[in-house]
């Protein structure tokens, strides 16, 4: 009696209830500028007795707290693949996070059912010192498998990662290629009623890429339900069934994941228009798809659209300032150096493009700044404009960095070292 | 615009799932999957222990993991694990033994201090790693889910490892002191109390671990606290000095340090001595309630604990 009724239930419940779900963090306390130096001696002396009392009791809704995730509800059947975008900040890595039981939400609540296998970074619990068989185990019974489990998939697990010849040399002497591998290859069989899966795929070359994509298929194909943040929308659209926007915290907008994403790029949500004027409207860069996933060493254009209004605009400027993730601008293109300011006719598209040498820029999201002029008139100034994004591609010998030491450019440079006693001369060269 | 190994490169693959028309038969969650409820939770909360049990292997993992590497790239590897307790004993026989001609009940003085020293540098270890277990692997705190309890006890479980091996040096000691000084103490039939005594210590060990654990990912302070605290402590704990040094009436103040009793106990088992049962009893229930009270405390704060690591 229990059973079916139980069974009932479960038909027609979904695999991921999530109702209300908020989440605030604390950003820490607005301190003044310290005016004589026995104010800030003062103020490190006083430190930690504020920090005690402000940890005591939780505080309201003010200047120091921000929500990451306000209000979030949503439902995933089982055996869908639903996506995840939004921009950096917006709430993907928090709600996964939640779900994870990595942290716990302030308000509302999220209602699972099924065992959950979360993924939210490559290689957690990896130990430099440990050989790959034994990392193999060691993370495996992190990710939440019994041993048996991975004995029985030992073999498929080091043939995905195609790493067999180095399984007894510690990983520390991997390369970041072979690391991110044997990494993904783990957490690709765990076999989780749900799968939660951050980002992953943003490492490793476009070969292993294409290999997880289909591994992650494979997952779902099985009637497993997965959940999944990606910044590549080819990935999103060609993977997942449902897609869902976050935008500072909430729910913009979700749906079937193909018209998500088609709305998602193509309105460029996110972009803070500081000019406006009736004389143009910017429509965005037309082919942002093409460039979620530009190597290094590709050459690529950026095609910028623009709808004019009913005067004709002359000597147009269209200048464009490509930032990187940490906001330092990498490249200011300006239209004047490389042509005559045109004229525009009314009424009519335009399509700039901007088109690029290789630059070896560091894998990572580029944003831009994009302004357009008539003579000195402006015309209209778009920030935070999603241009593109420069895929890690170990493939090519380009050094891998970590995010936090990651510098501007990552081109395929060699060394060269020339040993000569300096009896000889010295070094002439 | 070129084409090669943009995003246009991978396959055009269908949508994985097609989406299942109304009435269709979509997949449907098994019948025995378990129920997450995800929600803010105040107060104090009930141990999950059956997911303690159904995670056990990860534990194994998780001392197999420190034991392995912790000797890798040392000249003496596992040997360190014996010189610690044997470098203090000597230290600790001149200067105490043969300066201070501290009493030590009769017995060989290294004997008597090694037999205090092993519970003692096995608690002294086990507390202060498990105190940083949590801060020196946020990046498991902040990326993954497991039952965090596990963090300190693992830290906890490789002292474990390290005490089987000094015992075995302890053994050597009494051999050595039976064969050519001929004074050494035989256990008794009480040995079969090490057991016991052994697990309360483990008790001690992660109560303290459970709450430096917590209160060291919030406040970094205790980073630097510990390792005074630890040896405050092992001076406030007959280590160096027998408990019979103490006026009869005071033991049982003593005894609230739960290590006193307990380290009492060692000597006893092993020396052969009488034991003190009232200081052995005191200790071990305040061992068991540090032990209680660590460890629902530590469940109370580990909600927190991703967001501040």
């Amino acid at each position: 009696m229990w059973r079916e009724a139980g069974q009932l239930i479960n038909m027609s419940k979904p695999a991921i209830i999530v109702e209300n779900l908020s989440k605030r963090y604390r950003i820490g306390l607005k301190e003044k500028a310290n005016r004589t130096f026995g104010e800030a001696l003062y103020d490190t002396v006083a430190a930690p007795f504020r920090r005690l009392k402000n940890l005591g009791h939780a505080q309201a809704d003010g200047e120091d707290t921000f929500w990451a995730l306000k209000d979030v509800s949503f439902e995933v059947q089982p055996g869908e693949v639903v996506g995840i975008i939004g921009r950096n900040g917006a709430g993907k890595s928090t709600l996964l996070k939640v779900l994870s039981r990595i942290t716990e939400p302030t308000s509302g609540r999220a209602v699972i059912h099924g065992r959950v296998g979360s993924l939210l970074e490559v290689g957690t619990g990896f130990h430099p010192e440990l050989t790959g068989r034994e990392n193999i185990y060691l993370n495996g019974a992190i990710l939440g498998m019994k041993r048996a489990e991975i004995t029985r998939k030992f073999d498929e697990i080091v043939a995905f990662s195609e790493i067999e010849k180095f399984l007894d040399t510690p990983v520390k002497r991997y390369s970041s290629g072979m690391y991110v591998r044997l990494a993904f290859a783990v957490a690709a069989h765990l076999e989780p009623e749900i799968l939660i899966v951050d980002e992953v795929l943003a490492v490793g070359d476009v070969e292993f890429q294409r290999k997880c994509l289909g591994k992650m298929k494979d997952v779902a194909g099985c009637g497993r339900t997965v959940l999944f943040v990606s910044h590549q929308m080819n990935a999103v659209e060609s993977l997942c069934t449902k897609a869902l926007i976050l935008s500072e915290g909430r729910v913009a907008a979700s749906g079937l994941a193909g018209e998500v994403v088609r709305d998602y790029l193509q309105h460029n949500k996110g972009v803070t228009l500081k000019v406006v004027t009736k004389a143009v409207e910017f429509l965005g860069v037309l082919n942002r798809h093409s460039l979620d996933s530009v190597a290094a060493t590709d050459s690529f254009e950026v095609a910028l659209g623009f709808r004019t209004g009913p005067e004709e605009l002359n000597a147009v400027r269209i200048d464009m300032e490509l930032f990187n993730e940490r906001r330092e601008r990498v490249i200011h293109t300006r239209m004047k150096y490389t042509m005559r300011p045109p004229n525009m006719r009314p009424n009519s598209d335009v399509k700039c493009r901007i088109i690029f040498p290789p630059l070896h820029l560091s894998p990572g999201a580029y944003r831009a700044t994009v302004w357009m002029s008539a003579g000195r008139t402006p015309l209209f100034w778009a920030d935070d404009v999603d241009v593109l994004t420069v895929s890690a591609t170990p493939a090519l010998d380009i050094p891998v960095y970590e995010e936090d030491y990651r510098p501007v450019l990552a081109p395929a440079y060699r060394y060269d070292l020339q040993c000569c006693s300096s009896g000889d001369g010295g070094l002439a060269t | 615009m070129t084409e090669q190994n943009t995003i246009n490169d991978l396959p055009q693959v269908d949508p994985v799932m097609p989406i299942p028309a109304d009435g269709e038969a979509r997949p449907a969650v098994p019948d025995d999957a378990p129920i997450t409820i995800i929600e803010a939770k105040k107060g104090w909360l009930p141990i999950d222990f059956h997911e303690l049990v159904t995670h056990r292997e990860l534990l194994f993992f998780l001392i197999w993991r420190d034991v392995k590497v912790r000797y890798k790239q040392t000249v003496l590897g596992a040997s360190w694990a014996i010189i610690q307790p044997v470098f203090s004993m000597v230290i600790f026989s001149i200067i105490f033994g043969s300066f201070a001609k501290m009493p030590s009940d009769g017995i060989a003085y290294p004997v008597f201090v090694y037999a205090a020293l092993l519970p003692w540098t096995f608690f002294a270890n086990a507390v202060s790693s498990a105190g940083l277990s949590l801060v020196s692997q946020t990046n498991l705190l902040t990326k993954i889910y497991f039952p965090r309890l596990y963090m300190p006890i693992s830290a906890v479980g490789v002292g474990v490892v390290d005490l089987a091996l000094s015992f075995a040096v302890y053994v050597l000691i009494v051999v050595y002191y039976v064969m050519f000084q001929g004074t050494a103490p035989v256990p008794g039939a009480s040995i079969l109390l090490l057991p016991g005594l052994v697990l309360l210590t483990i008790f001690a060990a992660c109560g303290m671990g459970f709450l430096l654990a917590s209160i060291t990912v919030v406040y970094r302070d205790f980073r630097h606290i510990v390792p005074f605290m630890m040896q405050a402590w092992m001076y406030a704990t007959p280590v160096v000095y027998p408990m019979s040094m103490l006026p009869e009436k005071y033991r049982p103040i003593m005894a609230l340090n739960p290590m006193a009793g307990i380290i009492g106990g060692y000597r006893s088992v092993l020396l052969n001595q009488t034991i003190d049962w009232q200081n052995l009893a005191i200790s071990a229930a305040v061992a068991c309630g540090l032990f209680i009270f660590g460890m629902y405390n530590f469940r109370r704060t580990e909600r927190f604990l991703a967001d501040v690591a």
